[in-house]
């Protein structure tokens, strides 16, 4: 095998422009496929994690039929003390849930006294709801701590209705029998607007939205669960599945269990940028197939006579498929290394330069491309995988060349 | 010894069949020097790649060494080509990304597998033999038409072939430089005692085989012993 190999590096160090032109296409294709999946790959770990770490959990529990009415945010599908107490069982028994947050979802007229506005409110247990978002302090605007009697106000309506930081306010509600109450509120700190469900919500304690939508006892809309890693979110949502088998009065499911990527239209554009990879995955395969064709189709025709001496001395056939093999191997594995290198040494540049870009609203968001180690050793197998199967043919064709016709060529 | 007995070649010419050798019968003996001669066209190469197995006859048998190759397929007919015999070209066709050195050793490894000890012993041999050990860390295109010639020859007889097949040996050589290489094959033939079968043109080679075949239109027409010592 020793010998095949020299023999094939010296014949592609023959022709070294050639070879060199080609491996550089395959770098060329290598590098902007890894390159490709590193940017896009960082814009979709942000995009993920702000939603899963500041906005919607990864999973998230209510009574059936609140998701299909959450536009209305309805007061009569929350879920009650014992619907709490029996999914709790789940919640505190799972190997893969870290934390879970109650939240009571309502709309509510804020006023400054001057005029009066319309907000969507999450009321949270602070603690429980920063444990379970790690993020969305991150959103947060000289806040501090949102004690009972506070409110988070998102920042375009504290824009536009000229409140700030420990400015009072007053919330307005009507509670799920239709009565209308109100509530004196000191703004705790803005938060800042991110994209999908819930992007836009401010935030009080769960208390005051009890007080303000006169709830007794425990009642919550939704639960939201962070996981330990999104990748258990299979596992977990399998883990969760039997809360589904319980049943309500009608005998239909009385829960419904939805991951974030089931809630938020986002999951479509990560969804979109996968197929996009894949194409460019599908143009580099076409490239090195198309490349390698070409080099090894031109490499037998110009040594049909070479080809036929050794076939004359008695290389048999299997050795001449090897020769040509092993050539477009070389050519993948360099092409593939060269490209490997380069995507890697690319990406450090674009993580100590730091790239900002702007998604929606947010601006100033910091490009920081990650290359795994597995997608070097994934791309760089496929180029050499497709390197073998673009070299069969002509390696074929060289050995069933008739050695008499072949010596006779020039 | 090469046995052969009412061969036929047939080439297909469009919608016509061509037939070049018609009912050929030969032997030829162990250590014989003996050239194919007549006119181009006559069917010399063509007996001598059949001789040579790299290509069949259309109908009848080749018998060498007992071996009938006709019954053999393409993988069969190449090792047997490995094993039992060496060519010898007129345009030397040495491989160009190997060196003098390498060339010569080429069939050992890729056709006969052998140890590395037994491959340096038997290339420095021939290089020696062939006087081109020198010149071995060269590659062909660093060397004259005539020593690329010598590497041809060690390289064909590196293998311990019992059969060396030459077309147009000399043809690519000065007149100085086909002596040598005539005189170096008779050398060989005489110590080794392989058989060398050419087929050519060449006067020089001519006057020193031992048995002269000669050819025409596909029919031995003439078969004669000459320079019997």
């Amino acid at each position: 095998m020793n010998n095949i190999l020299k023999i094939s590096y010296r014949n592609l160090k023959r022709n070294h422009r050639r070879t060199l032109l080609t491996a550089s296409l395959i770098t060329l294709g290598v590098v902007f496929v890894l390159v490709y999946t590193a940017l896009s790959g960082s814009f979709k770990n942000y995009m993920v994690g702000q939603i899963t770490d500041s906005s919607m959990g990864h999973i998230q529990i209510h009574k059936k039929g609140f998701i299909a009415s959450v536009e209305n945010l309805p007061l009569d599908k929350n879920l009650n003390a014992k619907s709490i107490e029996y999914l709790e069982q789940f919640l505190n028994d799972s190997k893969y849930i870290e934390s879970y947050s109650y939240r009571i979802k309502f709309g509510a007229a804020f006023s400054n006294f001057v005029s009066t506005t319309n907000i969507r409110l999450n009321a949270i247990d602070p603690t429980k709801e920063f444990a379970t978002l790690p993020a969305l302090k991150d959103r947060l605007v000289e806040f501090q701590d949102l004690k009972k009697g506070q409110i988070i106000v998102p920042e375009l309506i504290a824009k536009g209705m000229n409140v700030k930081k420990d400015d009072p306010i007053v919330l307005v509600a009507n509670n799920k029998k239709g009565s209308v109450n109100g509530i004196n509120l000191k703004v705790a700190g803005l938060v800042e607007r991110i994209s999908g469900p819930g992007g836009r919500d401010g935030y009080i304690h769960l208390d005051d939205a009890k007080k303000v939508l006169r709830i007794k006892g425990v009642e919550v809309s939704e639960i939201v669960i962070r996981l330990k890693d999104n990748k258990m979110l299979k596992e977990a949502m399998v883990e969760l599945n039997p809360i589904l088998n319980k049943l309500n009065k009608k005998d239909k499911p009385a829960y419904e269990i939805h991951t974030w990527q089931n809630l938020s239209p986002f999951y479509n554009i990560i969804k979109m940028l996968d197929i996009m990879n894949l194409a460019i995955q599908i143009v580099l395969i076409s490239i090195v197939l198309i490349s390698i064709l070409n080099v090894m189709i031109m490499s037998v025709y110009e040594r049909i006579k070479e080809i036929g001496t050794i076939a004359a001395m008695g290389t048999p056939p299997k050795t001449i498929v090897k020769l040509f093999l092993t050539e477009g191997l070389l050519l993948g594995i360099l092409g593939a290394i060269l490209g490997g290198v380069i995507s890697l040494a690319i990406v450090e540049i674009l993580n100590m330069i730091q790239i900002t870009y702007s998604f929606g609203k947010q601006s100033n968001l910091i490009l920081e491309p990650v290359l795994a180690f597995k997608d070097v050793i994934v791309v760089g197998a496929i180029v050499i995988f497709i390197s073998l199967i673009a070299s069969i043919s002509p390696a074929i064709k060289a050995s069933r060349l008739d050695p008499v016709e072949a010596l006779r060529s020039n | 010894m090469i046995d052969v007995k009412n061969i036929k070649k047939v080439y297909k010419v469009g919608e016509l069949d061509l037939t070049v050798i018609d009912d050929l019968s030969i032997i030829i003996n162990k250590g014989e020097f003996v050239s194919f001669v007549g006119p181009s066209g006559s069917g010399k190469s063509t007996v001598l790649n059949m001789l040579g197995c790299l290509d069949t006859p259309t109908s009848g048998t080749i018998n060498i060494n007992s071996q009938d190759t006709t019954k053999l397929d393409k993988t069969k007919l190449a090792n047997f080509r490995g094993e039992h015999i060496g060519f010898i070209f007129q345009s030397f066709n040495l491989i160009p990304v190997l060196t003098v050195y390498e060339n010569i050793e080429y069939p050992l490894i890729m056709i006969q597998n052998l140890p590395e000890d037994e491959r340096k012993q038997r290339v420095e041999n021939l290089l020696k033999e062939v006087g081109m050990f020198e010149q071995k860390d060269k590659t062909p295109d660093k060397i004259s038409g005539g020593q690329m010639q010598r590497v041809a020859i060690a390289r064909a007889l590196v293998t311990n072939p019992k059969i060396v097949f030459a077309d147009e040996p000399t043809a690519n050589l000065d007149s100085k430089t086909a002596h040598m290489i005539i005189e170096l094959m008779k050398k060989i033939q005489k110590e080794h005692n392989t058989t060398f079968i050419f087929a050519t043109h060449d006067e020089k080679i001519v006057a020193n085989v031992d048995r002269l075949i000669t050819l025409v239109d596909g029919d031995i027409i003439e078969d004669k012993r000459v320079n019997d010592e």
